[in-house]
């Protein structure tokens, strides 16, 4: 497979934008997908419940130290940066706030490069910040596939606009059309394929 | 891709480099959260790679002391994670009443802030008096910032909230006393607490605790690291003492995950598995495999 993992991070917006895309992913998706969305610190189990609810893919918060699977969709845990580490695990911190966020997109973006590389696909979506944005270059820079949601399907578009004026090669793709995109990059080769074409 | 590969040889050069001069032993520490560190330090004093910041640490000890109040873990506050102290109240403080005497260990204490409102839980609740509380750290600075007891008076609304929703029973401003812009700790919460030394990492097993708090610190562990961490607190641990980690830290994916039970609902805090009950435990597994057989 060219693809090893998908990264995404959303702020404002990003619980209706992670329903429309997780909910396309079907159960045997063969990638991980790992989310940083700004939500409450004070937030409970309520985004991962309702996530599975409407998803056949699993969903679940990230443990610290935990392995990365394929077909599996985690979820940062609230008020706690997410990080990857070489062996392929998480690993978490409460380091100070980056783009005033914890989870900081731009820190799961960054270790998630240095150990995926051009296996890693980064995926920006609505937001009212900037968070991501230099994330996403990384990815770009490492060889990654980068895609950011288009802001005129976002509903708050600051996030994807900024990310589009530092990624010069990310596929801007309408918010319906980002989980049938992640599908067809999921098979290796369509995958081939499609960045033939858009390159 | 290149780029990478040689940042990663510079850290692990960095790091053996201050082992080898100063002692301190940051190999086993997880990389992310490390290299974050080092990069923000690389930025912030225009040093413009790592190994150009090793030749620094080895040349200037004031550049190393920087480096390393960098590398300790100092985000804390006064009862954090409130629902944690709840817990604490409710479900160990029981436990703990009938003992004639009640040794705490606070593992990587950093400015002090936990050990503060571990006393002022302990005094409510009656049994400041027959506890002694150890909070131990490896780093010297911050140490001394947890023997003072002096904090920015910023930092007290959020403090106070914390303290009111971890069940309080008392009004949180009988425990400190305001000075322009810093409140100093009661004197009294210091009574039974000995500030300490000690490096995880390095260093042994420290006294028979009845409790253990070490709380956000293994995040920025390895888990081989973890692994020695976790060994150190069973064996610092009387028989049936509890450990108890940061919210989201777990011994689930570690060497020691049987050795400990958990015991409150949606809290991390564990109940050493006494050696008696784990062999009752292994029995009762190999009759139970016997019967399916």
């Amino acid at each position: 497979m060219r693809y090893d993992t998908i990264v995404v991070g959303a702020s404002a917006g990003g619980m209706q934008a992670l329903r429309i895309i997780l909910s396309t992913l079907p159960a045997d998706f063969p990638m991980a997908v790992i989310i940083v969305l700004h939500i409450q610190s004070t937030s409970d189990g309520f985004l991962i419940d309702y996530l599975n609810s409407i998803c056949e893919i699993t969903v679940k918060e990230a443990d610290e130290k935990e392995k990365i699977m394929p077909g599996i969709v985690y979820i940062a845990p609230a008020n706690y940066h997410l990080q990857i580490e070489e062996d392929r695990t998480f690993s978490l911190s409460i380091d100070e706030h980056v783009n005033f966020s914890r989870p900081s997109i731009d820190v799961l973006f960054e270790t998630a490069a240095d150990v995926y590389n051009e296996k890693l696909i980064g995926v920006v979506l609505t937001g009212g910040n900037r968070d991501g944005s230099s994330g996403l270059k990384r990815i770009e820079e490492s060889g990654g596939f980068t895609i950011i949601q288009d802001p005129e399907t976002a509903i708050a578009d600051s996030m994807p606009q900024s990310a589009i004026a530092q990624c010069k090669t990310a596929r801007i793709v309408r918010i319906e059309e980002i989980g049938p995109l992640l599908i067809a990059l999921s098979e290796s080769y369509k995958a081939d394929f499609i960045c033939k074409a858009v390159k | 891709m290149k780029k990478g590969e040689n940042e990663k040889i510079e850290i692990e050069l960095l790091l053996q480099a201050i082992l080898l001069k100063y002692g301190y032993d940051f190999r086993t520490y997880a990389k992310s959260s490390l290299k974050r560190r080092i990069m923000r330090r690389l930025s912030l004093s225009g040093i413009k790679t790592i190994s150009e910041m090793q030749h620094r640490v080895l040349n200037d000890v004031n550049f190393f002391e920087t480096l390393l109040l960098d590398f300790s873990i100092n985000v804390t506050q006064m009862f954090r994670d409130p629902f944690f102290y709840k817990a604490l109240r409710e479900d160990i403080v029981p436990a703990l009443r009938n003992q004639p005497a009640i040794k705490v260990w606070h593992a990587g204490c950093a400015t002090g802030e936990e050990v503060y409102s571990m006393a002022i839980l302990l005094k409510e609740e009656g049994l400041y008096n027959k506890s002694r509380i150890y909070a131990t750290d490896f780093n010297e600075k911050v140490l001394k910032i947890s023997k003072e007891g002096i904090y920015p008076i910023d930092r007290i609304k959020d403090y106070t909230r914390n303290y009111i929703q971890s069940g309080g029973r008392s009004s949180f401003a009988d425990y400190y006393r305001a000075r322009y812009d810093f409140v100093k700790m009661d004197s009294s919460l210091r009574k039974n607490v000995v500030f300490a030394d000690h490096n995880l990492v390095t260093d042994s097993v420290f006294g028979e605790m009845d409790l253990i708090v070490c709380r956000n610190v293994l995040i920025y562990f390895n888990r081989e690291l973890q692994n020695r961490v976790f060994k150190l607190f069973f064996d610092s641990l009387s028989d049936e003492g509890f450990l108890c980690l940061g919210s989201k830290e777990t011994v689930k994916y570690s060497d020691l995950s049987d050795d400990f039970k958990a015991i409150a609902k949606g809290q991390r805090i564990y109940r050493k598995e006494n050696h008696q009950t784990s062999k009752a435990r292994i029995r009762d597994k190999k009759t139970q495999v016997k019967d399916e057989v």
